[in-house]
């Protein structure tokens, strides 16, 4: 079956940043992403669980797109605006889709 | 002294506090034992809805004067002034930098709704009436703090501003929007409307209470195990100290205000505690570069159990020997 080149970033970002992130993501005209929880982990202020915690403060999100490769670097420069001085972690990795037409 | 003795035995022998405790052990322990965060966030909605109703009959009861304007100014002062006081406080004795002091110190100026529910138990647990609108008064502190510690940063570093989308979200978020909104609902329906709704609101709220603080008790011991140890000892201190401080403003101004013994206690709980819901949220964004090991940590591990398990005992037997109960 054909398949085309696509990008897949991958952006962890705490989540009372969440909505600013999907703002960012939609101005830069990314056809649509997910967003899913994260149960917890463990990064440069140690360890931490979202478990039994009722405000997002303690929470992390992640948050995926699927991106034509000619979209990548402004929708970097958007999400980098949003990331730049909070807790998280982006990551771009190559994958291959069935339906470019929907990226 | 035996007074406040023997409320703290009391309230250290009650479900709740050993609900909580029990959580606290648990995680120190390294059990498995959790509390999914669904059920968390329902019960918290149900203890805030049963919280804020209840307030809102007890206002229908008594009517609106003007003791309720004063209390909620009061309250709207205090929580801007106290991470004010907090500040120098917490730099003199942890050498904390101005950023983490000022956004560790907006957390005293804000309110913990858990530690007001746990008050209005022990209030009720031993038959003392307190003012319903109490539960706005505590609507009303979350936020301000929060523009304190902005001013305090703004100081140093230069100006700090929050857009209008994090006061939105700060002033309608989840927790004030239900308990003022079941505020309302108790004022409007009265005790008709809890008569309705009594056997699901009054009878199961201490049981709901118990689980929501074994909760409470997981996170504060899984905090305390993963970053308590990183947290110097005047910053644990100033955890302790600060509620007292907060304490004792708060029971000099429900005295002023002329509050009865279960007011002026819930006006010194509400200012001893310390936030961690807004507050944190809020910070996350408009101050990234605070630690949030520290402020979470210091609120939940440190200041929330000491204000449950000691803290109540004394604020209400000082309401009491101020009131002359």
């Amino acid at each position: 079956m054909q398949t085309h080149d696509a990008k897949r970033v991958a952006i962890i970002i705490e989540a009372p940043m969440e909505k600013r992130l999907t703002r960012a993501l939609d101005q830069a005209d990314v056809t649509g992403y997910s967003i899913l929880d994260v149960k917890g982990g463990s990064g440069r202020s140690g360890r931490w669980s979202g478990a039994g915690h009722i405000g997002s403060a303690n929470g992390m999100v992640q948050v995926v797109c699927i991106i034509r490769p000619e979209k990548l670097d402004g929708l970097l420069e958007s999400v980098f605006s949003v990331v730049d001085k909070h807790i998280g972690v982006v990551s771009v990795s190559d994958c291959q889709v069935l339906r470019a037409e929907r990226f | 002294m035996d007074g406040i003795l023997s409320l703290a035995l009391a309230n250290l022998t009650s479900p709740l506090i050993l609900s909580f405790v029990l959580g606290f052990v648990a995680a120190l322990a390294r059990s498995d034992l959790t509390f999914p965060e669904a059920a968390a966030k329902a019960l918290s909605l149900y203890l805030l809805f049963a919280i804020g109703f209840k307030g809102g009959v007890s206002v229908s009861d008594h009517g609106v004067d003007g003791s309720l304007g004063l209390a909620l100014l009061a309250g709207v002062v205090l929580s801007f002034l106290l991470p004010i006081i907090g500040f120098p406080v917490l730099r003199t004795i942890s050498g904390l930098d101005r950023t983490n002091a000022a956004v560790v110190a907006a957390h005293y100026g804000s309110i913990s709704i858990v530690t007001f529910v746990a008050g209005t138990s022990v209030l009720e647990s031993q038959g003392i009436a307190s003012e319903g609108y109490m539960v706005a008064v505590a609507a009303a502190m979350e936020a301000p703090a929060i523009l304190s510690a902005l001013w305090l940063i703004s100081r140093g570093e230069g100006d700090r501003r929050m857009d209008a989308e994090l006061w939105r979200e700060i002033l309608l978020n989840g927790s004030i929007v239900l308990l003022i909104g079941s505020f309302f609902i108790g004022m409007i329906t009265g005790q008709d409307g809890l008569r309705e709704i009594e056997s699901f609101i009054v009878s199961p709220f201490k049981g709901a209470l118990c689980i929501f603080l074994l909760d409470m008790g997981l996170i504060a011991g899984r905090g305390l195990r993963g970053r308590g140890g990183g947290l110097s000892l005047g910053v644990v201190a100033f955890g302790i100290i600060m509620p007292l401080i907060g304490a004792s403003l708060g029971a000099g101004t429900g005295v002023l205000l002329g509050l009865t013994t279960g007011g002026v206690m819930l006006m010194m709980v509400l200012c001893a505690s310390a936030s961690y819901i807004a507050v944190p949220a809020a910070m996350r964004v408009a101050v990234p570069e605070a630690d949030a090991g520290i402020y979470l940590t210091l609120s939940l591990a440190i200041t929330f159990p000491f204000n449950l398990a000691l803290g109540l005992p004394i604020y209400l037997a000082v309401a009491k020997a101020l009131t002359g109960a």
